[in-house]
């Protein structure tokens, strides 16, 4: 598994929706995760597996299972909660991990530790995915056909941050900060309507049509499976520029204002949508903000809340469940209304 | 060549494409029933396979631990800590797995198959134990669907590279290729120097999009088996041979739209919408597709099966409800039983040992029960604990609505109304549904039992009216439906649209006295298997009809003039049951 050369994300061929979600969420992590829904075979998890090998490593307690950083440890390990202790540390890959589909509970919570429990008699916690999340990514594929207990369960911790462990005896909290990513496809069944707005932003994906991109698909998808070192090593250079740019933007994103006229824009153009509550406002703030830290920008202006407000709004609108008009073409026309030049 | 003796060739060419590159290609569809064809199909796919390359049987119903691995229960009680066992597929890695009753896979082992597939190692979260193990395989799809709707589900079947059909094969026609594992020991040497030029690229790629193939991992495939066929000949490059052979066994099994030779004057359909810069497209698909296109063109026409032709005329009339067929057949049971946390209880009584829960409490005690001299494990009755699960009985509202003349005279929309409300009150319950229009002969099954409503709604929008009343045959069909859904364990529920008056028989004949009799005695049928069932007439004036036909079928009879949306709701839901908890 080490050794795996991950296709990289400067070399996906067009998707630019979906591209430009996941780095806004690498961006701004606390932004509410990724629902990416749309056609097979369009590389929906190819891009968030290079998305995490793009973003430059991050420091951690060794031997810490929560990925603590050494400046704000969370407590519970033995290594970090020695007050005083100089813990050492080193740098590891922004972790991604899978979520496979029929993961019990146990593993996604965690539990107890039965190793230790058999051998030792200590009623000890063995952290699970979610604990491994952190900081990094929780990928789901086909997140529609997960049961629904799990997705509540994720979704709740996504929220909150924390991780709270009531069982076999255990009581346990941990910080479980993570982006979430969910992808599926519609036809094979969809999510409920109450989760679709707890996920920050929604993008579909399609397959690309026109002849000439396809071809560069395949074409850079079989150079890679033939010589997958060789390929890295040809887009090295590319995956270095957009890594400083995502670290630029990520130092830059507190120092981004937001004017009231944007803020002014976005609550016109919810109102105009009739979206439920205000995290679609939001989430469309925060968003923008994100993209104009990627994008340069000191403030943020109409061309970022135009750019983001699909993604932000689409799966917000109140809708007919049989109101099969493509939720895009409302926002886009919202858009085309409310933030007219 | 015969129609048969070249569908058998192609399956030998598939044996052996799958014996030279088994997790490149991902395996194959095979779309066949049990039988002496398909024994000797195996027989040489088994005698062209490498020496000690696996090839395993996946035995239906597998349990997650034993696919993915999981942990070793005991080795673990020997050893006093977790020890993992490799699961079937990770056993099989660098071979193939055979899938035997493909089409009856269920979702969830499925996505697991497809994620092993993508990744090429399988990594399960299970039991406390994280197992992550290669296993590059190759999987064998027996797809022995007995008609067209049942098939392999969509989204493991994309994946996997090859197809071909033993079908309607006589055995006189299946003559051995002479290959043996010489010739694929070294195809397998030389198939990592095997070259593909531009130009064979593009042409794949070309022909997959003039047949309509969405998925970009259709001409990935296509490079992958062309690689392996020029392998097996000995070839330095891909050469048109070997494209045409990639083409058949890969591209023409997806087709979903025939290329309009000689200009394509609409663009290939596609699942989704085409965008609007397709003339552009098309200009440069010219450039691309030089002759070597047309040739695959060609080979794949020759090697779409037949009845695609007929069945995208259909699918041309209602173009949203013929798209789903087989994924709706596909997709059966999506909710599991919940589990439920385990709780202390004694097994027994069909209440099954919760095992891990029951060392989990044993455990902190362990040090404690061996001082006083207790074996190295020392379990007692009170660490007992059992396995519960929420089990959802799941309810399927089939639809059967009345597109007839006479009804689409009098109320079509505003039965489709009500159906459209029903089917979104389905929505809040996470319902699945079926539609079955009927008119003309005989009643036709729209939409397989699923929970898209975009699909249901899409059916629905398309459905034409006009035509006979063929009662008879829209219940039996809604019967046979609702028998399925049973069989599965599920609920269904049958909601008739239609002003009751039959005149089409059962043998699609004409004739009011004979229509009428067949309905009413289909309509026996159903009430005497108790199918919970609702009849909403349609008619301006309620008939006698009607409420004959409901007596008979043991239904609610609710005359739609007089029944406003809520009451029609209301009606539906007082059928439909409840969730159950049960223990098991």
């Amino acid at each position: 598994m080490n050794a795996r050369v991950l296709f990289p994300f400067s070399a996906i061929v067009g998707q630019e929706e979906m591209k430009r979600a996941l780095l806004i969420a690498a961006v701004d992590a606390t932004l509410g995760g990724v629902l990416v829904f749309g056609d097979r075979g369009t590389g929906k998890s190819t891009a968030v597996r290079a998305l995490a090998a793009l973003l430059p490593p991050m420091r951690v307690v060794v031997g810490c299972p929560y990925s603590c950083s050494p400046d704000a440890p969370a407590g519970l390990c033995e290594q970090c909660s020695q007050p005083g202790a100089k813990a050492k540390t080193a740098l590891v890959p922004v972790p991604v991990v899978d979520l496979p589909l029929g993961a019990t509970e146990d593993r996604v919570v965690g539990a107890l530790d039965i190793e230790r429990a058999l051998a030792q008699g200590v009623k000890a916690f063995e952290p699970g995915l979610l604990a491994r999340a952190h900081r990094g990514f929780l990928y789901i594929d086909e997140v529609n056909l997960l049961e629904d207990h799990i997705v509540d369960l994720l979704l709740d911790v996504a929220a909150s941050g924390e991780n709270v462990v009531e069982r076999e005896g255990l009581s346990i909290r941990h910080p479980a900060r993570f982006v979430l990513v969910g992808s599926g496809n519609p036809e094979e069944g969809e999510l409920r309507p109450q989760l679709l707005d707890r996920f920050g932003l929604s993008v579909e994906v399609t397959t690309p049509s026109d002849i000439a991109t396809r071809i560069e698909v395949v074409r850079r998808r079989d150079a890679f499976e033939r010589d997958q070192a060789g390929f890295a090593v040809s887009w090295a250079a590319e995956e270095a520029k957009l890594r400083r740019r995502l670290v630029a933007a990520r130092k830059r994103l507190p120092e981004i204002v937001v004017p009231d006229e944007s803020i002014g824009h976005a609550a016109r153009l919810c109102i105009a949508l009739g979206t439920d509550g205000l995290r679609g406002e939001l989430t469309l703030i925060r968003a923008a903000r994100a993209l104009a830290a990627y994008d340069g920008e000191r403030e943020v202006g109409l061309a970022q809340l135009r750019a983001v407000a699909p993604a932000a709004l689409r799966h917000r609108l109140r809708r007919n469940p049989l109101d099969d008009t493509v939720a895009t073409t409302r926002v886009e026309r919202a858009i085309a209304e409310v933030l007219a030049a | 060549m015969s129609e048969a003796a070249r569908a058998w060739d192609d399956a030998l060419l598939a044996a052996q494409l799958l014996a030279i590159d088994p997790a490149g290609l991902k395996g194959l569809v095979l779309r066949a029933r049990p039988g002496p064809v398909l024994d000797r199909w195996l027989g040489f796919l088994r005698r062209v396979l490498p020496e000690g390359m696996p090839l395993r049987k996946l035995p239906p119903g597998i349990g997650d631990s034993r696919l993915l691995g999981g942990i070793d229960l005991a080795a673990t009680l020997k050893s006093g800590r977790p020890v993992g066992a490799r699961g079937l597929l990770a056993e099989a890695d660098g071979g193939l797995v055979l899938v035997p009753m493909a089409e009856r896979l269920a979702p969830g082992l499925a996505a697991r198959l497809g994620a092993a597939l993508d990744r090429g190692e399988v990594v399960a979260e299970r039991e406390g134990m994280t197992i992550r193990a290669p296993a590059r395989v190759g999987l064998v799809l027996l797809d022995e669907g007995a008609t067209e709707d049942e098939a392999p589900p969509p989204e493991l079947a994309e994946r996997i590279g090859l197809a071909a059909r033993l079908e309607g094969i006589p055995l006189a026609d299946t003559a051995m290729a002479e290959t043996g594992r010489d010739a694929i020991l070294r195809a397998r040497t030389a198939l990592a120097k095997v070259s593909v030029d531009a130009r064979t690229l593009e042409a794949l790629c070309a022909t997959a999009a003039a047949f309509g193939i969405g998925s970009l991992r259709a001409p990935l495939l296509a490079l992958a088996a062309a690689r392996a066929s020029a392998a097996l000949a000995g070839r330095p490059a891909v050469e048109e041979a070997d494209a045409i052979a990639a083409t058949r066994l890969v591209l023409a099994p997806r087709a979903t739209c025939m290329p309009s030779p000689p200009e394509p004057e609409t663009p290939p359909e596609q699942d989704t919408p085409p965008p609007p810069e397709q003339t552009e497209n098309r200009s440069e698909e010219g450039e691309t597709s030089d002759a070597l296109s047309d040739v695959l063109l060609a080979a794949a026409a020759a090697a779409v099966p037949k009845d695609l032709l007929a069945a995208l005329a259909q699918r041309g009339l209602s173009r949203g409800a013929a798209s789903t067929g087989k994924e709706g057949a596909a997709r059966l049971s999506a909710l599991r039983g919940a589990p439920l946390a385990a709780r202390p209880g004694m097994p027994g009584g069909g209440k099954r040992l919760a095992l891990l829960e029951t060392l989990r409490a044993a455990a902190p005690w362990q040090g404690m029960r061996r001082r006083q001299g207790g074996p190295r494990i020392a379990v007692r009755r009170e660490d007992f604990h059992i396995r519960r699960y929420r089990e959802r009985s799941e309810t399927t509202t089939i639809f059967a609505v009345d597109a007839s003349g006479s009804s689409a005279l009098n109320r079509m929309a505003e039965a489709k109304g009500a159906v459209e409300l029903l089917l979104a009150d389905c929505y809040v319950r996470r319902d699945r549904v079926a539609l079955i229009a009927f008119r003309g002969r005989q009643a036709e099954l729209l939409l397989p039992p699923t929970t898209s409503l975009v699909r249901a709604k899409r059916s629905l929008a398309a459905l034409p009216g006009g035509g006979g009343t063929p009662v008879a045959s829209a219940l039996d069909g809604a019967r046979a439906l609702a028998e399925a859904v049973l069989r599965r364990g599920g609920t269904p529920v049958v909601v008739l649209f239609t002003d009751g008056r039959a005149n089409v028989a059962r043998d699609g004949t004409g004739g009011r006295e004979a229509a009428e009799r067949d309905a009413l005695a289909a309509a026996r049928v159903l009430a005497s298997l108790r199918i919970a069932s609702v009849l909403l007439d349609t008619s301006p004036r309620p008939q006698k009809q009607g409420e004959t036909l409901a007596a008979a079928m043991g239904a609610r009879y609710l005359p739609l003039p007089y029944a406003d949306a809520a009451a029609v709701s209301r009606a539906v839901k007082a059928m439909a049951p409840a969730h159950t908890a049960r223990a098991a």
